[in-house]
């Protein structure tokens, strides 16, 4: 997993509340046995005239002109703007993989879905929960080639003005972003703690263990 | 203090190590695993060289791309195929049990798992699918993951988690005629809204959910998800042991007897503190239907399509007006005026016996409307549909001018061949109407069994009321 320090990036507005995971990437693209590749389908029904499927090559597809993924002003953004309860809907991890594969590398909004939140720390993306307000102001001053800076180690956003805004990020899930670090290796250094476990349980409920 | 939540005591039953900054490591008695989510998951381990640290512990199924019609024929898309095929070969070369496509066994994974009794009362249970919070109707904890956590689940048997918080849902009194699970449900989340339950895990609770079989307790934990919260539950009782008793994973002789007396436990004590209580009137629950993109845009059946003007908060009128617009529909429509193209009664929200029976008693004697162009039934899996056949429900359907179908996810997300075309509108016993969920363009109204049976026969909503 990539590590995550400090990103300067281009900002892309995306006013909408409840987008969901069959929003960020149609199911089609679940039938995939792969983890890479999916960028090109990232929104595909709002970013497509056509219907997507996998595989298709997407070069030549026609474009929705007014869906701002679409918009030139935005191109090569990394930060996703967006509204409240982002990544609702099904668990697929696809969802990360989709935006992480276009190159957004953080998301900032009034709150997430658990899962979807919780898969972005597993893929080197960063959730960023912000007040509705400061997201509001936020929508407001975003225009074509606005920038923000993220520092994760010192959890602050700074905007093109100046202005600082600070943010909460758990420390666990902030020591494995900062550090790219793997989760399995993690938790086997457990792996005896695991095993007592199994063997205290085993005594308690030892259905569970013939 | 020692009063606990039911949440509270699964939750300290599984952890093995808690860190500094409250986040833990949870012991995972069992992972349901499908062929969408768990390729990358399998992929990575070999290339890690890594092993599952308990391969009894997992069981798999493949549900979500199998076809409905025809299963002795290979599956024909080949990307589908390829990917079902994945599931077999890493089953197989993990050692890890699967009920494959030919196996009466198969079915959707949040069906077939309590039905094996492979979940059970009092355990942590995952599966790479949010509808994972069914199983939480046998006072168990279990939640969605994503693929990465299902490969740290399949190396470790642990999750690292921080400690949700305890949300109590009383539905009180009994439910009116013709009210089930699903208008509960779907009240509930009308009420709480779909991020109402986000950082909690909801317990339901009060008459109207201990009236409940465990099919019903498991249509309205499978929806917890649509509420925000990872994790739904019911505490235990005699109808969830009646349940499991004799199942084929089930605790057997002695153990079965020690399993009783644990499981007697499940349940929150008396004076256990709540961090948030929502209390409904279960005889003030009318027939559900939903108008819109989300679960939450649901009304009742005698009521109207509501007005984005009438919404003072911007972002949520703008989230009406698109709804709206993708939907079809003009606000203050009546919902009973509603006419629908499709019918589907499956998915893992209603697809259990108690919801076939329920649909078939609707539709006996009767036939599909022409203006209809399908209407189908998915059983959720290979025993369900072997005891509605058993129970002649088939006939009533067929006869009806319903179609029988083999089981799997089939429609409720539309990634084998049944799919709703652009602008078809769809009454759908499912649980999720986003845009697109059913088929591109497609338009989604969930509702209840009974209600998805009778709008297939008058061809447009109707108040199930009128027929029971
Ligand atoms: S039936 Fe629908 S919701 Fe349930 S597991 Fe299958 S796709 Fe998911």
């Amino acid at each position: 997993m990539e590590a995550f320090k400090t990103v300067t990036a281009k900002v892309m507005p995306l006013d909408r509340a409840n987008v969901d995971t069959d929003a960020i990437i149609p199911k089609q693209f679940l039938k995939s046995i792969r983890r890479a590749g999916f960028g090109p389908y990232l929104f595909d029904e709002w970013r497509y005239e056509d219907i997507g499927e996998p595989e298709m090559d997407c070069s030549n597809r026609p474009l929705k002109k007014d869906f701002v993924l679409n918009n030139p002003d935005y191109q090569g953004a990394k930060i996703l703007l967006t509204r409240e309860n982002f990544g609702c809907g099904s668990s697929r991890e696809h969802a990360p993989w989709a935006l992480d594969d276009y190159g957004f590398r953080a998301v900032i909004a009034p709150s997430f879905a658990d899962i979807f939140f919780n898969n972005c720390f597993k893929n080197g993306i960063l959730p960023i929960v912000l007040s509705a307000e400061v997201v509001d102001s936020l929508f407001k001053d975003v225009a074509a080639g606005y920038q923000l800076v993220i520092n994760l180690g010192a959890q602050t956003i700074v905007t093109p003005q100046g202005e600082v805004i600070q943010f909460d990020v758990d420390a666990a899930r902030k020591y494995r972003l900062y550090n790219g670090l793997d989760d399995i290796a993690l938790t086997l250094l457990q792996a005896d703690k695991i095993k007592a476990y199994e063997a205290e349980r085993a005594k308690r409920a030892p259905w569970l263990f013939v | 203090m020692s009063e606990k939540t039911l949440y509270d005591k699964l939750w300290d039953d599984h952890v093995v190590h808690t860190e500094d900054d409250g986040a833990s490591l949870i012991y995972i008695d069992r992972q349901l695993i499908h062929e969408v989510t768990s390729p990358q998951a399998f992929e990575s381990l070999r290339l890690a060289g890594r092993k599952p640290w308990n391969t009894q512990r997992n069981l798999a199924v493949a549900d979500h791309n199998v076809p409905t019609t025809n299963r002795k024929q290979k599956i024909p898309d080949p990307i589908a195929r390829l990917q079902v095929e994945t599931l077999d070969k890493n089953c197989a070369e993990f050692g890890i049990t699967e009920f494959d496509m030919d196996d009466v066994r198969q079915g959707i994974v949040h069906v077939m798992g309590p039905e094996q009794g492979a979940t059970l009362p009092g355990m942590t249970i995952v599966c790479g699918d949010s509808h994972t919070s069914t199983h939480g109707a046998s006072g168990a904890l279990a939640f969605g993951i994503g693929t990465s956590e299902v490969e740290l689940a399949l190396a470790t048997q642990c999750l690292t988690q921080k400690k949700s918080k305890n949300f109590l849902i009383k539905v009180n009194g009994s439910v009116g005629a013709g009210i089930t699970a699903k208008d509960i449900v779907l009240a509930i989340i009308g009420e709480i809204g779909t991020a109402g339950g986000t950082g909690y895990t909801i317990e339901f609770a009060g008459t109207a959910i201990t009236d409940l079989s465990m099919e019903g307790r498991m249509t309205v934990c499978n929806m917890a998800i649509e509420a925000g919260a990872r994790a739904g539950l019911v505490a235990v009782d005699e109808i969830t042991i009646d349940y499991y008793r004799g199942r084929p994973y089930s605790p057997k002789g002695e153990h079965w007897l020690m399993a009783e007396r644990e499981w007697q436990k499940l349940h929150s004590d008396d004076g256990a503190v709540f961090d948030k209580v929502v209390e409904l009137n279960a005889a003030e629950i009318k027939p559900q239907v939903t108008w819109g993109t989300s679960p939450e845009m649901v009304v009742a059946i005698d009521a109207k399509v509501p007005n984005p003007a009438d919404e003072l908060d911007s972002v949520k009128q703008q989230g009406m007006i698109n709804a709206l617009k993708y939907m079809g529909l003009e606000f203050n429509q009546p919902i009973n005026e509603i006419k629908i193209d499709k019918v589907f009664i499956g998915s893992c929200t209603n697809s259990r016996i108690e919801d076939l029976r329920a649909a078939a008693s609707i539709v006996k004697g009767k036939k599909k409307a022409d203006s209809v162009s399908l209407a189908m039934i998915v059983p959720g899996s290979g025993l369900v549909k072997q005891q509605a056949e058993k129970e002649g429900l088939d006939k009533i359907f067929i006869d009806a001018g319903f179609e029988w179908r083999e089981p799997g996810c089939s429609m409720c997300l539309a990634m084998n061949a049944d799919k709703l075309l652009a602008g078809e509108r769809c009454a759908s016993t499912s649980n999720r109407n986003f845009e697109g969920r059913q088929g591109y363009g497609g338009r989604t109204h969930l509702v209840s069994p009974a209600m998805a049976a009778a709008a297939g026969i008058a061809g447009h909503f109707v108040d199930i009321r009128e027929w029971v």
